[in-house]
């Protein structure tokens, strides 16, 4: 039971950075490295901040807000100094491993006695007794519910509309008389807001920062992305936001499984592998139909 | 009205594979007029498109739009007054956005993309009649992605979508080329009668000799970067496509075609 719990808080946590890598892989058509960064850049803002006895919910709009120029310095690195997509991600995230160990003062900051937004006395008023073990999901999946549904009520307007256009056609944006330049700017700040976002409740439900737990952020969001985009193609009630999110609670399962049948040291190796496994499988069946008749 | 005035474009420039397209290169297009440009590959076509899109700078010259230079304008700022239709269906639509998404888009040109619903439910009915008028039944398929439709369905889409909000020019890149006969001619006459409801301006590139002589008041051929033939009014209709046919011929033996 708490295996699945963990699970859950776990899935849904990083359900929030897959909303992020959502809006740059499928909607931007973008590959944005930032990610790698930018979770960890969540983190040390938060680390910084509670450390300094701020509120923890205040920290969750800071890493929000924080993330969002991330996102637009990938955008401007991209846009106006036309550096290809993937290589301004990267520099991007080469930078922030220095300005995130410059935020949090060293590699690894331990936040085990600071309240946070799962341990402090509202939380532990609320959840007595019995509810007490269910107190993280409870709070993440409110986090989640909200990211969720602000990002679909965004896709809805027109600046939504005007974002899904640009990496599904970037000439129509032209032709509709608006730069799509300041779109991808805008698609990455919000996904790297999200992203930096995760990583604040991440921290907060680890209790600790860690310079390197961004390391492979990336690849955890595409995988979720491309597990929750195809395992439900064929489902249109699902929204694509609903998929991406039970993607990454599928994921960080079959890591889970994964891991109980090795060493703590093949962890990335798991990783990877599922990662191949995932995109092999994900590929369009249609082919094979073909081939076979 | 539209002008280009001692336009210079060099392809390359600085490199061995140098090509100068244009020289010196003048048009004037009046206000209403339609334009049909006819040539040979090569001949500059979509390039004098693409200059007066801003797609492409220009190394010396001036693009005037009612006498007011643009050619520093950037090309989103200067589609504000322009609608461009492809060769390409698929560039003038959105493939994973619904045709009500994709029309409410092409809706709001030039307006402010903010934080407002994307779909303003009081203009689908009328949505619905102008699609209806194609008589190729999208008006049924509302809620159905753009990108499961035929060629000359998104054709006629983007036709539509680039014309609906108010623009001065309507700049045609070889629309009908990619598609079958019997939907060329559709996409043609649909053309003819948004222009002339409209009352665009418009340059419109033809490989098909028959369009350019049969739509428009006045035809153009050019030839390396040159205006070659420039007919107008009655000119223009007292045409036959044989004449064009063997103009066109002359300047193809020139080039050892």
């Amino acid at each position: 039971m708490s295996m699945i719990i963990t699970i859950l808080e776990q899935g849904l946590i990083y359900g929030i950075l897959a909303l992020g890598v959502y809006i740059t892989y499928k909607i931007l058509d973008f590959p944005d490295l930032t990610v790698d960064g930018s979770f960890p850049l969540g983190a040390s803002i938060t680390a910084a901040m509670i450390t300094r006895g701020m509120n923890p919910y205040i920290t969750l709009l800071a890493a929000f807000a924080v993330g969002v120029l991330a996102g637009v310095c990938t955008g401007l690195i991209h846009v106006k100094c036309k550096v290809r997509d993937l290589l301004s991600g990267i520099i991007m995230m080469t930078a922030l491993w220095s300005i995130n160990l410059y935020i949090a003062g060293t590699a690894n900051v331990p936040l085990f006695s600071q309240e946070t937004i799962f341990k402090n006395d509202l939380v532990s008023g609320l959840f007595a007794g019995a509810l007490a073990p269910y107190a993280t999901l409870v709070i993440v999946l409110v986090i989640v519910v909200i990211c969720k549904i602000l990002l679909d009520a965004y896709l809805r307007t027109k600046s939504g509309f005007l974002l899904r256009a640009v990496g599904d056609n970037d000439i129509l944006v032209t032709s509709l008389a608006k730069d799509q330049g300041n779109v991808k700017i805008l698609g990455l700040a919000l996904a790297n807001g999200l992203v930096c976002l995760a990583g604040s409740v991440f921290c907060q439900e680890q209790r600790v920062f860690e310079i390197s737990m961004g390391t492979g952020a990336i690849v955890i969001g595409l995988a979720s992305v491309i597990i929750g985009t195809s395992l439900f193609k064929n489902l249109s009630f699902f929204k694509a936001t609903t998929m991406v999110l039970i993607g990454s609670i599928i994921y960080k399962a079959c890591v889970a499984i994964a891991i109980r049948q090795f060493e703590p040291q093949s962890m990335k190796l798991i990783t990877a592998v599922l990662f191949l496994v995932i995109l092999i499988l994900s590929m369009d069946r249609k082919k094979k139909v073909k081939t076979n008749a | 009205m539209l002008e280009l005035r001692g336009i210079n474009k060099y392809y390359n420039p600085g490199t061995v594979n140098e090509m100068c397209l244009f020289q010196d290169f003048n048009l004037k297009v009046e206000k209403g007029e339609f334009v049909s440009v006819v040539g040979s590959n090569g001949s500059g076509k979509t390039s004098m498109l693409n200059i007066i899109c801003g797609s492409i700078p220009v190394e010396a010259g001036q693009i005037l739009v009612n006498d007011e230079d643009i050619t520093r304008q950037k090309e989103f700022v200067r589609n504000r007054k322009i609608g461009r239709v492809y060769q390409n269906p698929a560039v003038g639509t959105c493939p994973s956005m619904t045709i009500l998404e994709n029309m409410s888009l092409a809706d709001n040109k030039g307006r402010y993309f903010g934080l407002s619903r994307g779909i303003n439910k009081a203009r689908k009915e009328h949505y619905r009649e102008i699609l209806g008028q194609l008589g190729l039944g999208l008006e049924e398929k509302m809620d159905v992605k753009v990108g499961s439709l035929s060629g000359g369905q998104r054709q006629a889409m983007a036709l539509l979508m680039s014309t609906m909000t108010p623009i001065e020019f309507l700049i045609l890149d070889e629309h009908t080329a990619a598609l079958d006969p019997k939907t060329a001619e559709l996409i043609m006459r649909l053309t003819d009668q948004i222009v002339k409801e409209k009352q665009l301006t418009t340059i419109m590139v033809t490989h098909n000799l028959r369009y350019a002589v049969e739509y428009g008041n006045r035809l153009i051929m050019m030839h390396q970067g040159d205006c070659i033939l420039d007919k107008a009014g009655k000119d223009k209709q007292n045409m036959e496509t044989d004449d064009i046919l063997r103009q066109f011929n002359e300047i193809s033996i020139e080039c050892g075609n």
